[in-house]
């Protein structure tokens, strides 16, 4: 062992084991990262008028701070949250993300400005802005959320229908495969002018754009229901009712959401067109507020929120599914 | 395992009477049953044992009235078969337990059906209990063996207290020491609760070990080719000499007493 030495104590041979440091190397790096970039952006002269500079030196500080108490704490406790460890190589590649944008943008003017704004342009749209940014953001979910909901509901209750009745099959089966495929935008200057209001052709956009594919993934799981599980069901006493609500159903719910999972892509991508052309409020719309003054920070500001509403749609999707599904195997985890 | 109270309900009298059926295959007629006539006495257990393909397993869907034969009748105590009754339960070869219930859900799956499952719950956990099943009440089906899932789907049968038992190959896809114990589990669970079984089986050895009587079909179209009565009290042995005897006899009606 040659991690241990041995002393000589009055005739008493000690083997001891040498103090070992524990050290998590990715948190020194990541300590070391933010305070760099800290340094650059405090130190080297900005080469445009921008007002959050120092708040952005004190956010880049107190993320090194922090990485440098979480390297201290695994020194003493031996290891640190699951969580928190496995994010160590981020947070080193997250500094030297945020330093090289720094660098390249607020210093250099190797990215060409106005069009590449650097972090602390962002954050100032973030302080200064949140107001008309919130309220967008909370015009946005209200359009999405009635679509959504709506879209899903119908599309879910005609998937079933479809899968059970013969004759619904009959009748909607064509619609389905006409009116489908058409992509919701297709819709954009007609549901326009045959919707009273803009808010409610967005809706009737968003639905649409969620309706088809809940609706197919709803019936191909309908159809897909091995018909041994009728058998069982009809010999134990089951109603048609039983059948659907208890068998057909929750047999289809796999196929369901891979649907939902769908509906949300295409329609989130539908509500930001109809709110780029019709609608005056939302997030869409901020974007194109946004570019008609080159405010070129405010666009990126209004992308950032976008990709975290949607990655946080998904989630919350993929945990409602869980929840219902934990009896699947192999679930993908978001 | 101590005393469940599942009341046993009197075995039904099964007569199927004169039933010959046949399948639309592309506009054609292929005949599966012709003129079977087959009648179980209340708690009688029945083997049907034929070549594999014969329509044993269609000649059981008719009894349970998941569908009516082409021709003739099937009664159960006189009374004719027209749809699925939790009276009659089948187990079918696949356990067929729905991912997506627990073990004990799935048990209730009859009681649910039936509109019981608020009055009757304890009779799940009788269920439960007559297949030693009871500490994976809360397990889902993925989680369980080939003759764990069997069980529970027996389980899911008895719950409804059935005065006819329909077993399709239920032991079919079970490995061979698995099968061996849960034939005389199924054999005790009979005897205490007094239903009717009629068991298709491609197995000489399981009919022989199991049931009262055993018909043999010929090839399909299926027709009984022959019956044969064992009298022999339970526990049977498998060892035994007699057994041996109408094995002989059993595979010469078959066939296949040639390797004999």
């Amino acid at each position: 062992m040659s991690a241990s030495s041995t002393t000589d104590v009055g005739g008493l041979v000690l083997s001891r084991p040498a103090s070992k440091l524990r050290v998590w190397w990715p948190g020194v790096v990541a300590s070391l990262a933010w305070a760099a970039t800290a340094w650059v952006t405090a130190e080297l002269e900005d080469l445009g008028d921008w007002e959050r500079t120092g708040m952005l030196v004190w956010i880049f500080a107190v993320v090194a701070g922090g990485a440098l108490l979480a390297t201290l704490a695994y020194g003493v406790f031996g290891r640190l949250p699951q969580r928190v460890q496995r994010k160590g190589p981020w947070l080193v590649a997250l500094a030297l993300f945020f330093g090289v944008w720094e660098l390249f943008a607020a210093k250099l003017g190797i990215l060409p400005q106005p069009f590449f704004p650097p972090p602390q342009a962002l954050l100032e749209v973030f302080t200064d802005d949140y107001a008309k940014l919130g309220i967008s953001v909370l015009y946005s979910m209200k359009l999405y959320a009635s679509g959504y909901v709506l879209g899903g509901l119908i599309g879910f209750a005609t998937g079933v229908s479809v899968g059970w009745s013969r004759a619904v099959g009959y009748w909607v089966h064509p619609l389905l495969r006409f009116v489908g495929p058409l992509p919701a935008t297709a819709w954009l200057p007609i549901a326009f002018f045959a919707f009273p209001t803009s808010g409610s052709a967005s809706v009737f956009l968003v639905g649409l754009a969620t309706f088809f594919p809940t609706t197919i993934l709803t019936w191909s799981g309908v159809a897909a229901v091995p018909q041994a599980y009728y058998d069982v069901a009809r010999t134990l006493g089951a109603s048609r009712r039983f059948q659907i609500f208890k068998v057909a159903i929750p047999a289809a719910m796999p196929h369901v959401f891979v649907g939902l999972f769908m509906g949300l892509g295409s329609s989130f991508a539908v509500l930001v067109v109809a709110e780029m052309l019709g609608v005056k409020a939302g997030l869409g719309w901020y974007l194109q507020w946004a570019q008609g003054w080159a405010a070129y920070a405010n666009m990126y500001s209004a992308l950032l929120v976008m990709s975290l509403l949607c990655s946080g749609m998904i989630t919350l999707l993929f945990s409602v599914r869980d929840r219902l599904l934990g009896w699947q195997k192999g679930l993908v985890k978001w | 395992m101590v005393s469940p109270a599942l009341k046993p309900q009197p075995g039904a009298r099964i007569d199927i009477h004169d039933v010959s059926h046949s399948f639309d295959l592309d506009g054609r007629a292929l005949p599966v049953l012709d003129s079977v006539h087959i009648s179980a006495e209340p708690g009688e257990f029945v083997a049907l044992l034929g070549p594999s393909g014969c329509g044993k397993s269609t000649l059981l869907r008719l009894v349970a009235g998941l569908e009516p034969p082409t021709q003739g009748s099937v009664l159960q105590n006189g009374a004719t078969i027209t749809t699925p009754d939790p009276s009659r339960v089948v187990v079918f070869q696949d356990p067929t337990l729905f991912p997506w219930r627990t073990v004990w859900d799935n048990v209730a799956l009859g009681l649910e059906a039936q509109g019981l499952i608020r009055s009757q719950r304890h009779r799940v956990d009788e269920a439960l209990l007559l297949v030693g099943l009871t500490a994976f009440a809360k397990a889902f089906p993925h989680q369980l063996s080939g003759g764990m899932a069997q069980r529970v789907s027996l389980a899911r049968a008895l719950v409804n207290q059935p005065s006819l038992l329909i077993l399709d190959e239920p032991l079919g896809k079970l490995d061979s020491l698995t099968r061996l114990s849960m034939q005389s589990e199924i054999v005790s669970l009979w005897q205490r609760e007094g239903f009717t079984v009629l068991m298709v089986t491609h197995d000489v050895e399981e009919a022989l070990f199991m049931a009262n009587r055993i018909i043999v079909f010929s090839e399909r179209p299926a027709r009984v080719a022959a019956e044969i009565r064992i009298d022999r009290d339970y526990p049977r042995h498998r060892g035994d000499p007699y057994l041996a005897e109408l094995r002989r006899e059993a595979l010469r009606l078959l066939g296949l007493d040639a390797s004999w």
